[in-house]
């Protein structure tokens, strides 16, 4: 793997992000056009669900991203806690919001699926609570980094709750098979494959990487921003 | 030890203690973290009658029967062990059908019938197209082996 510690430094950071910003914007978009008529139109109903299976096509990639999110958050919170890492708490910033906006469309389009095939939008199970608990760590995140004068206090708060709450992710993804839950099984990453035929499973890993595409391109948006934002409080400070 | 390395084994060895942490209170708690009991485990619970609870399993096929006028819809859930008698008054979810999985929330009557406040159909883990699903069943393949 090609030697990433260069993106450590924040200027450095930020000539590599304007490089790579544009391109990315463009095969997003391109991606997503492309995913919409794979999910919308050319991707067959499924036999029970009929076409309120095409919820999945967002849900899913939404609950894998909410996951990677929070992953990648207790990763910068570790490098922020243990190397001092400058650009760490600037990009945790930047992509909690992010994360946690993939998490609440989860939330949201598995109730919207839920009522018609379940009968009820919500239920206390398993999945869905540790999912829900994820969206307030998230919310926990946020405010708590920002909720101190000096923002490097915020910073490491915030970097201890994201390590704690990383102990929720496996909880999520293993909910379904240490409980009874109402929410299905495992259908992509499990053992014996994927239990979802060729015809909706390509349409699925095709929105799972046109989203996680969008997700790098608005979290490097957004520590861009941030550095900027930082750069302008410490030259107020000096003024 | 240099502080960072210090750092590293401080944060690696609070999020294993946390880790262990919540698998102990996972682990004493999982009689209530679970959604729903099968009809095995009702009948090695003994459940007094009367007490709410939430009991899943599949709806036995031809087990199905209304009322004759269609409120009232009486079938027997299973897990292939053991088997309990269901009824319920109101409608039913889309996905409610024979073979598949469903949950109940009522309670146990005294004759050991359960008597369903609400009914959630449980969806698998299986998506496929209308055609495949036909094909399948027409080669014999379905996962149950029934046509």
């Amino acid at each position: 793997m090609a030697d990433l510690h260069f993106l450590a430094n924040p200027a450095r950071f930020r000539r590599f992000s304007q490089r790579v910003l544009p391109s990315l914007a463009f095969a997003t978009v391109l991606m997503l056009a492309v995913g919409l008529y794979m999910a919308l139109i050319q991707s067959p109903p499924d036999y029970q669900q009929g076409d309120t299976v095409r919820i999945m096509f967002v849900h899913v990639p939404s609950a894998w991203l909410a996951m990677a999110g929070y992953a990648l958050l207790a990763g910068l919170g570790a490098s922020l806690l243990i190397w001092r890492h400058p650009l760490a708490a600037l990009m945790a910033r930047a992509s909690a919001p992010v994360g946690a906006g993939f998490c609440a469309v989860c939330l949201l389009t598995g109730a919207l699926w839920g009522r018609p095939m379940w009968g009820a939008y919500w239920v206390w199970d398993a999945r869905l609570t540790s999912m829900l608990l994820l969206f307030f760590l998230y919310l926990g995140h946020i405010a708590l980094s920002r909720a101190y004068d000096e923002p490097e206090r915020g910073d490491r708060a915030a970097a201890i709750l994201a390590l704690v709450g990383v102990i929720n992710l496996p909880i999520i993804k293993f909910s379904v098979d240490w409980w009874n839950t109402l929410h299905q099984p495992a259908s992509v990453a499990r053992l014996g494959g994927p239990s979802i035929h060729p015809s909706i499973l390509i349409p699925l890993l095709w929105m799972a990487a046109t989203l996680f595409l969008l997700f790098v391109l608005l979290v490097l948006l957004r520590t861009d921003t941030e550095i900027d934002r930082r750069r302008l409080e410490n030259a107020e400070l000096q003024a | 030890m240099t502080p960072k390395r210090k750092r590293l084994w401080l944060v690696l060895g609070s999020v294993a203690v946390l880790g262990c942490a919540a698998t102990l209170v996972l682990t004493a708690l999982s009689d209530n973290i679970v959604f729903f009991y099968s009809p095995t485990q009702i009948a090695e619970k003994q459940i007094p009658p009367e007490r709410r609870f939430r009991m899943g399993g599949l709806v036995e096929a031809g087990s199905v029967t209304k009322s004759p006028d269609g409120q009232v819809t009486r079938f027997k859930v299973t897990d292939t062990n053991k088997t309990v008698d269901v009824v319920y008054r109101g409608l039913l979810p889309d996905l409610f059908r024979e073979g598949q999985g469903v949950v109940a929330e009522g309670s146990l009557g005294s004759d050991g019938v359960f008597a369903a406040r609400e009914i959630l159909a449980k969806h698998d883990e299986n998506y496929m197209p209308p055609e495949v699903a036909k094909a399948l069943k027409d080669s014999g393949q379905w996962k149950d082996g029934k046509k």
